[in-house]
Order: C-alpha cells, then sequence, then structure tokens
C-alpha cells in the first residue's frame, strides 16, 4: 500500500490523521481510496471529473504526477497545495 | 438583528441593533473566500458557500453560525457533464420543502431537495445547444439570480452572467431564454438581438407583485411587469448618476419600490464622484431619489458586489451593503439614515439578513 501524507487542512478531514496507507495500482486508484477511506474528503483533491484540482500538486517519492502514475507498494505520496491565490 | 458577512477572508457574522454599529460576534472559514452566507428562514438552517484557492468549491451548512459547520455533497457535476464547479454564486431557497437551488460557475442551477445536504444538476439548462457558445462576464460564466414566485414552485427565473435572463414554467424540465429589451451597449449593435452576451448583474422579484421584477444589467437598469418576459429601461435619462453597477434591492411589500448603488462604469467600478449613494424608486422606475445621509459623501471610491446589498424584511425596511474596502454600511428606516455597522472588514462579496 502507499503510505499518503497529508498536510493541513486535507488532514482534519481525514481524522487528523498526517498518514494514511491506501492500496492501489496508479495514483488515481489511491486518491480514489483515499476518499473512500475518509468520505469528507471528497472534492478536495479529486474534482468531480477525476482530476487533480489545478492548485494541488500530488508528488510520488517526490515526483510531481497525474491520476496515471503507476504506485508501487510503499510508495510515498504527498499531496500539497500549490503556493497560488492571495 | 444578525448579519451574515461573506469576506474574501472568511464568514463575518456580525450582531446588533437594527442600524448601529454591530459586533464581530464570529468569524469562521478563517482564510477561505466566503462567496455567499444566507439563513433560511423556514427552517432557520445556514448555508455558506466557500472556495479554497487550490481544494475548490465546499458548500456547508449549520443550525448555529457560531457552531460546526457540515459540508454537504456537492454541488458537484455528474462525471458526463465533465465539467467541474468553480464556485457557488448564489443560493435561494425554493418553493418545494426542503427545496433549495443553487447558482455556480460554470452557469448551472443546482437542487436539493433535502435541505442543502445533496444536489442535482438540472440538465434542460446545462443540455441547452446553445451553451457551448455562452461567453462569461468578466466574473466568470456564473448563474448568479434565481428569482423564485412565491406559491408557485413551477415558475423561476435565473440570471446569468452574460447570457441574460431565462424562464421556466414547469419546475425547470424545461429554460426559454427572455431578454428582450436588455441592450447590451457595450457589443456591436447587430448583436444587440442576441441574448449571447447580455451580462445581466442582478435580477429580483417583487413577493407581493411577482410578475414585477426588477434587473441591474452591465449598463442598465430595467423593470419587467410581465415576469420577465420584456424589460423597459427605467435606467436612461433618470436621475441616476450612471446605471451600471451590480446589486439591486426590491422591497418586500412595495412592488414599486427598489434600490440600486451606482458605480460609475465598467471601467472604472468605484462610486461615482467619490460619493456612495443608494439610489431609491417609489414609482417602479420613474424617478430616483439619492439616499446619502450617513454615507461618505466625498473622495470615497467603494465597489460593491452583486451579493452585497440586502434588506431585512422589516418595517420600516432595514437595508445593508458591504464594499470591497471592508466597510458594511446599514439603515434601520428604508435608506433615510446610514450607519457604518462595521469597518476594516476583508473585502465584502456578500451580505444577507440572518436571524
Amino acid at each position: 500500500m502507499a503510505v499518503v501524507t497529508l498536510r493541513s487542512p486535507l488532514r482534519q478531514l481525514a481524522d487528523g490523521r498526517s498518514e494514511v496507507e491506501v492500496p492501489g495500482a496508479t495514483l488515481g486508484d489511491v486518491l480514489r481510496g483515499l476518499q473512500e477511506l475518509h468520505p469528507r474528503l471528497t472534492g478536495w483533491v479529486l474534482d468531480e471529473r477525476g482530476a487533480i484540482r489545478e492548485h494541488v500538486n500530488v508528488f510520488v517519492n517526490g515526483e510531481r504526477g497525474d491520476v496515471t502514475v503507476p504506485v508501487a507498494e510503499r510508495d510515498r505520496v504527498q499531496i500539497i497545495q500549490n503556493i497560488s491565490g492571495g | 438583528m444578525e448579519l451574515l458577512v461573506g469576506t474574501n477572508k472568511g464568514l463575518c457574522v456580525l450582531r446588533g441593533e437594527r442600524g448601529e454599529p454591530m459586533e464581530l460576534a464570529a468569524r469562521r472559514f478563517e482564510g477561505l473566500v466566503c462567496e455567499y452566507a444566507m439563513r433560511d428562514p423556514r427552517t432557520g438552517t445556514y448555508y455558506a458557500s466557500v472556495t479554497h484557492g487550490q481544494y475548490g468549491p465546499h458548500l456547508y451548512f449549520a443550525d448555529d453560525p457560531l457552531g460546526e459547520w457540515e459540508e454537504g455533497q456537492g454541488p458537484a457535476f455528474p462525471e458526463d457533464a465533465d465539467s467541474t464547479v468553480q464556485r457557488t454564486w448564489v443560493i435561494q431557497p425554493g418553493e418545494a420543502e426542503g427545496q433549495l437551488f443553487a447558482g455556480v460557475a460554470p452557469a448551472a442551477l443546482f437542487e436539493s431537495r433535502d435541505a442543502g445536504r445533496s444536489w442535482e444538476l438540472n440538465r434542460a439548462l446545462w443540455d441547452q445547444p446553445t451553451r457551448p457558445e455562452w461567453p462569461p462576464g468578466a466574473g466568470g460564466l456564473c448563474l448568479h439570480s434565481v428569482a423564485t414566485w412565491p406559491g408557485d414552485p413551477d415558475r423561476i427565473a435565473i440570471g446569468i452572467s452574460a447570457v441574460g435572463v431565462w424562464l421556466t414554467e414547469d419546475g425547470g424540465k424545461s429554460w426559454r431564454n427572455s431578454s428582450g429589451g436588455l441592450v447590451p451597449r457595450y457589443n456591436p449593435e447587430e448583436q444587440w438581438g442576441s441574448f449571447l452576451g447580455k451580462c445581466v448583474h442582478n435580477v429580483h422579484r417583487s413577493p407581493v407583485q411577482p410578475d414585477t421584477m426588477y434587473l441591474q444589467f452591465h449598463g442598465g437598469v430595467y423593470r419587467s411587469d410581465d415576469a420577465g418576459e420584456s424589460w423597459i429601461d427605467i435606467g436612461t435619462d433618470t436621475a441616476l448618476p450612471s446605471d451600471f453597477g451590480f446589486p439591486m434591492v426590491v422591497d418586500p411589500r412595495d412592488p414599486d419600490r427598489a434600490f440600486v448603488i451606482p458605480l460609475t462604469a465598467d471601467l472604472d467600478r468605484v462610486t461615482p464622484e467619490g460619493k456612495v449613494r443608494v439610489y431609491e424608486t417609489r414609482d417602479r422606475g420613474a424617478s430616483w431619489n439619492a439616499l446619502t445621509n450617513g454615507l461618505p459623501q466625498e473622495d470615497s471610491f467603494l465597489t460593491i458586489l452583486r451579493q452585497a446589498f440586502c434588506h431585512d424584511g422589516g418595517d420600516p425596511l432595514g437595508l445593508y451593503f458591504g464594499a470591497e474596502s471592508g466597510e458594511v454600511f446599514g439603515s434601520a428606516d428604508g435608506g433615510a439614515t446610514w450607519t457604518v455597522v462595521a469597518e476594516h472588514l476583508p473585502p465584502v462579496t456578500s451580505v444577507r439578513p440572518g436571524a
């Protein structure tokens, strides 16, 4: 299972957990699985089309990826909001 | 008296006496854009549309605005719509029990039948064949006004920037555009007959005479006497210093009485001549009278957005509006006198009455 690291405000929506283990073969699988484990995250990282929101960056082992990127056992997935806005 | 003030940096809940300075009872959704907040008078439930700069739009509800807010499911497009909600501009109680409407960008209408817990896209509007051609206004392609018909859930009018007014008489199963009479002076004359590009800023219906509607246009103030079938210019050659502006208020008891807050023009969206003036008509737009007592009249260049002006339903009518510069003004006497009820808030996006 991949290890997903969550920061605020996502952490609060995942019952305060900063790390969540999620199964999945691709990053899309993992992010959808994360929503199933923590439904309050629905709509926050993935939009209703299933795409990663424009101003959210998701990294797999430090490399930014999209939903098609393969994810292996114990891969580190970090969800980080873009440095944008005011 | 309670006011719900949406701002670019959260929801501010103000409490105090009508027409007097109010206290900040709470600030919620700190740091996030609160586009719109309102209280459904039927149930006492509060709703807030909140947009996170990175994590998207979310809609919350609460029994107590100072307590816990719960997130609803949606509004969100179904997968086959191939679109994503950017922000929710307005939340409007419907006429059926538990019914709420949400107007969003990109322009779409969502309906809830469970008091905002879940939302469903209105397909008839979304599937309009012309939709791919709909042009956005400066604030995006947004559905910002929902004018229901008291006692009749079938008849609804909506306003979209920038594709005019749409009407339904069958509860949203079908829609037709009804923008005749609205003149988009900013477009070539050859385009005036098309609804594409008609930038409606705000639409309201008189609850006691539902055929009477008022509309603030992107350059133009209009009235309809036939439930939005046609629109009559009530801004040209009047005392209004400008017919550009965003919000309107219609007196809930008097269909002849409405209020606008003119801004200079689309290229200079501030109060004209450095004076903050609310204009009132008591004769359906035949004449307009400036209400200025207590409002800044010198070197004051404020911007008041489309959802940032409301009434409280009281008698005499209470009026409240907020500016992007963070002031909220209030009147407990129908605009005869005004008070700064709050200041130094973040830029104000919406003002609506609470409890």
